[in-house]
């Protein structure tokens, strides 16, 4: 049996044994791989959702079981120090010797550190293993609770930096970026593309700071306080996360002699191969071209050759070009850059469409006689990369006028379907998966649907950018072969959300199991059955107390489910106003049932830590003194936030309060595929955010203008005008027709932003149904919500007033006694519950 | 909290030892659960009238360590009767106990019988 030692268990080495295992006669092999880290290989790529689920297991590429399945001795924790050629053995820092038939040396590399005065500080990270992450998260917590202020800064301005930069925000310190090259991202934007970004990134809250040249690392007894760059020119920082680049960890390679790059890297030639015939190296640390490619793609058939090279297949060699296109995965700004990004005029013509108002850059560089498309990059709307990145690969033929490519969307697009590509298109090129295979996959039989496809071709399961595009592939294929592709709910229901509706409106379905028994199959699961509640309630306004059973655990118990299985209860406060004496009222509440208390993004009290014995007695003395649900819990209306206005405000132009307080009033309650926010500006200033919102309202000269499609979360998104200079009735007409419509026509937990994307036409053709009634229809939307409108009961008030309904509020069927595994613990002033076991570790942000 | 969820642990029908009365029928909702104080024990019991049969269960998410099972939805896959967590929608069998969208431990499962009206749950101790 011949033996294959690996060295480094990071995404290439793992991708090397999968690769290998794969190929017929391997047999024949053993493969041992050693791996510093003390985990098994996990996606680096995705590193930065550590931050959110800090789940290390969730990143692992396979778990350590593979490995045994596959007869891959796997050895963690260990480091390789020494080659032996001439023995052919290695050793490891445990001082055990083995002997190799085969080395392949997938050592990655590690951050670069440059060498500033100060650098060993407490506080100076690099962004590199899950290990390091731990340790930011630990410190952040630390620096926030002695500066609650803190500020965190990036030493690199590329691609990882910014990356970095999204993490320190996201762990609550103001993060600063500081680059020394007078742009951002210098590898792969142009100046202008990069002050496009810079504004983006700057209204999104990160601090930039370019041209800078870091001289000292400033700190107290050993912990950094600051960056110095000149003599009065510093930044006082808390933390530093240095992305300043990588070195390959080639020193494997040097101590024993094989032919190393000038700076650094193993020499390779296309087959992988080092200077000795019998040791090969992939990833990050072979240098191939003169080149060290930071990226996965390129690692990944880098493994694929060392595999068939390994197993005697002569003919599988690395091409020489290797495609470098990115596309940053930063949350809330697109950007990429793909072929040649910046391109000397002597070589083509760039076509460039800039607006700074909407932080959009696009630039295609075009080849001198017009025909093909030779690289470009795109900032802040990036959702043509996958096209366009396909039309520059496979070289294909570009519109007569190459603006057409860039230019806000035209009717039918300027590229026809994804099916037009070669066979040959790479389509995901992590995994490298050719169209061919995407749709040969369907055609031939053997998958039926995207998840199959996804199974077998492992299209779009690395960086999973060319997720968009493997989908449309599949559901285009299954067109043309007159299947038709179905949005279907779940295995019990064969139709979209919005033939249910029809459905169930049609033949006036009034319970979960008649539906189910009229047009679905099987007993239901949690996936249909809060699709049929919300459709009962958008269409009859059936409130949760009527079928409980169906409910997402928050409807059921209407009340949102905390952490520790406690509640939180948010009573209504229409556009923010409240009296004092309200005020006093819910101050004794929270005091009596010692609630956690917290006013919330929606200018509303929250109450957290009830339990769920407490929730009708809460709610029983919340009702007496007048309040009502606030419907926090609920797939429906939360609030329509509102800026004074008018009323007070000395820029004001019209009431934003009252008519904020009308229109939540007016909604309230109002069940739908997802929740639905508003928000009233007394002017142009928005002081109310109201373009962050599914619908939003500002205060013009002349009337309202009114905006819809908003939304904050996790893909923020400003709303796009509907309609100008309009008077409050005419507001409420356009929003009774855009909501009803949004709510027959939306899939389930489709905000109304992905929903005015997915509607054919956008805006414009909202306009047209809303406003020109071109579908005939506003009537009846009209007269719906008019039915919902009065429709409207409070349901913690029916709740609280039916011995029945209030029985769901016991913990226990059989006894009186409460939950006893509750533990709460102080804070601050007030409690909060328990840590999760694997968030003590971590420390939670 | 290995303790907690040690102290669950499935019990087959003919290990039975006490079958401990838990409430009437009609205590517990169509086609939903609630939860059955034994000893310091907590059981989500589950009344799949679709199905016209009953469950019973660990009201503790092995997930979480929360006592929130029996506020879950049921529903099946593939016709095997389950149960999501309310938390994250974990979603389990409720004949083996078996987690089904993921890797999570089984949850314990126990006997359910019905007499005169009323709810029994088998327990070996
Ligand atoms: C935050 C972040 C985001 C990224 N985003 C992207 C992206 O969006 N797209 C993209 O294409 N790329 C991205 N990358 C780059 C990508 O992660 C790397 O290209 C890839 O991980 C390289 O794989 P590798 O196996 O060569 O190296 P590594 O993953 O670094 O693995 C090498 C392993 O070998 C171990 N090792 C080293 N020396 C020894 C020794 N002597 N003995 C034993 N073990 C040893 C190391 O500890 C390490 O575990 C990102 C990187 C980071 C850090
Ligand atoms: S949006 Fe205009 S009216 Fe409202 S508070 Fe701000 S400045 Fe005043
Ligand atoms: S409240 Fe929202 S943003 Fe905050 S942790 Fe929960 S889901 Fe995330
Ligand atoms: S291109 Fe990265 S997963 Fe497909």
């Amino acid at each position: 049996m011949k033996k294959v030692i690996v060295v480094g268990n990071g995404m290439v080495g793992y991708k090397f044994c999968e690769k290998f295992v794969a190929k017929e006669g391997s047999e024949t092999y053993k493969i041992t791989v050693f791996g510093e880290e003390p985990r098994p290989a996990y996606d680096r790529v995705h590193l930065s959702e550590f931050f959110e689920s800090q789940d290390a297991k969730a990143l692992e590429m396979a778990p350590r079981s593979w490995y045994e399945e596959n007869n891959i001795d796997l050895v963690t924790d260990v480091r390789i120090t020494d080659i032996h050629r001439s023995k052919k053995t290695v050793t490891s820092a445990n001082e055990k010797e083995y002997e190799y038939d085969y080395l392949v040396l997938a050592t990655g590399s590690s951050a670069f550190v440059p060498p500033i005065k100060g650098v060993e500080k407490e506080g100076v990270f690099v962004y590199r293993t899950i290990e390091d992450l731990e340790g930011m998260l630990a410190y952040a917590v630390k620096v926030k609770a002695e500066n609650p202020n803190a500020r965190a800064a990036v030493l690199g301005g590329g691609l990882l930096g910014l990356e970095a930069g999204k993490a320190a925000m996201d762990m609550g310190l103001e993060p600063h970026i500081v680059e020394f090259a007078p742009k951002l991202m210098p590898r792969q934007l142009d100046s202008r593309s990069s002050q496009v970004l810079q504004l983006k990134l700057e209204s999104i809250g990160l601090n930039i700071h370019l041209s800078k040249a870091t001289n000292q690392i400033l700190g107290d007894d050993g912990f950094i306080t600051g960056m110095e760059f000149g003599e009065d020119d510093k930044l006082d920082v808390e933390m530093l996360i240095i992305s300043a680049g990588i070195r390959p960890r080639d020193e494997l390679g040097k101590t024993c002699d094989l032919e190393m790059g000038v700076r650094g890297g193993i020499v390779v030639n296309n087959k992988m191969q080092t200077s000795d015939s019998n040791i090969f190296a992939i990833g990050e640390v072979a240098l191939y071209n003169q080149m060290i490619y930071g990226l996965v793609a390129p690692g990944y058939d880098m493994a694929e050759i060392a595999a068939s090279q390994i197993m005697g297949n002569e003919e599988a060699l690395m091409p020489a070009e290797i495609d470098m296109s990115t596309k940053l995965k930063l949350i809330g700004v697109d950007v990429a850059s793909f072929g040649e990004p910046f391109m000397p005029a002597s070589k083509g013509h760039s076509v460039i469409f800039e607006n700074k108002t909407q932080h959009l850059y696009k630039r295609i560089n075009v080849s001198l006689d017009g025909k093909s498309l030779l690289g470009g990059i795109l900032v802040g709307d990036a959702s043509d990369y996958n096209m366009l990145h396909q039309v520059f690969l496979n070289g294909m033929a570009i519109p007569e006028d190459p603006a057409q490519l860039i230019l806000p969307a035209t009717e039918g697009g300027a590229f026809g379907s994804a099916l037009d590509l070669p066979d040959e298109a790479q389509i995901c090129s992590c995994e490298n998966v050719s169209k061919g295979q995407i749709c040969g996959a369907i055609k031939d039989g053997s998958c039926e649907d995207l998840a199959g496809v996804v199974a077998a071709t492992k299209a779009s399961t690395s960086c999973g950018g060319c997720k968009p595009m493997v989908t449309d592939l599949v559901t285009e294929t299954l067109k043309s072969l007159g299947k038709t592709v179905k949005n279907v709910i779940c295995e019990h229901f064969e139709y979209s959300r919005q033939e249910l509706y029809g459905i169930v409106k049609a033949k006036k379905l009034t319970s979960f199991n008649e539906v189910l028994d009229a047009c679905g199959t099987g007993q239901g699961c949690e996936t249909c059955k809060p699709v049929v509640s919300s459709i009962f309630a958008s269409l009859y306004n059936d409130t949760p107390n009527k079928e409980d059973v169906t409910q997402d655990t928050n409807d059921k118990f209407l009340a949102n489910i905390q952490r520790n299985g406690t509640y939180s209860v948010v009573p209504r406060i229409a556009g923010g106003e409240i009296t004092p004496e309200n005020l006093i009222v819910l101050g004794r509440i929270g005091k009596k049932y010692n609630l956690y208390t917290k006013i919330t993004g929606g200018a509303r009290i929250d109450f957290f830590g009830a339990e769920l014995n407490d929730l009708p007695a809460i709610w029983k003395e919340l009702i007496d003194a007048g309040f009502e649900s606030g419907h926090a819990y609920g797939k429906s209306l939360r609030t329509v936030k509102s800026c004074v206005g008018s009323t007070w405000c000395r820029y004001g132009l019209a009431e934003s309060i009252s008519f904020a307080i009308e229109l939540e009033n007016r909604y309230k309650g109002l069940r739908s595929p997802h929740k639905i926010k508003g928000g009233v500006s007394g002017c142009i200033r928005e002081c109310a955010e109201a373009r962050g919102k599914d619908f939003g309202i500002i205060a013009v000269e002349g009337g309202w203008n009114l905006y819809v499609g908003g939304n904050g979360g996790a893909t923020p998104r400003h709303a796009q005008l509907l309609a100008e200079k309009i008077d409050n009735e005419t507001v409420i007409k356009y929003l009774d027709r855009y909501l009803v419509y949004y709510i027959q026509t939306a899939a389930p937990l489709m905000r109304t932003a992905a929903w005015l994307d997915k509607l054919e036409g956008g805006i414009e053709q909202l306009k047209k149904v809303v406003i020109e009634d071109s579908l005939n229809i506003v009537e009846d939307l009209e007269k719906e919500m008019q039915f919902l409108v009065d429709a409207y009961e409070c349901e913690w008030k029916q709740a609280i007033e039916n011995e029945d309904a209030k029985k769901r509020f016991n913990h226990f069927v059989n006894s009186e006694d409460r939950d006893d595994n509750l533990v709460f613990v102080p804070l601050r002033d007030q409690k909060m519950p328990k840590l999760w076991e694997k968030d003590v570790k971590g420390a939670t942000l | 909290m290995e303790e907690l969820l040690s102290k669950y642990k499935t019990v087959k029908t003919d290990d039975v030892k006490v079958w401990f009365k838990a409430a009437s029928v009609e205590a517990f909702p169509i086609d939903g659960g609630a939860c059955v104080k034994y000893k310091d024990l907590q059981i989500a019991v589950f009344n799949f009238s679709r199905l016209n049969m009953w469950y019973a269960c660990q009201n503790l998410s092995p997930e979480k360590q929360e006592m929130v099972l029996s506020r879950g939805m049921l529903g099946d896959q593939k016709g095997t009767p389950k149960i999501a967590c309310p938390l994250h929608k974990k979603t389990f069998s409720l004949e083996t106990g078996e987690n089904l969208n993921g890797d999570l431990d089984p949850i314990a499962i126990y006997p359910v019988k019905i007499e005169n009206n009323f709810v029994y749950i088998g327990f070996s101790e």
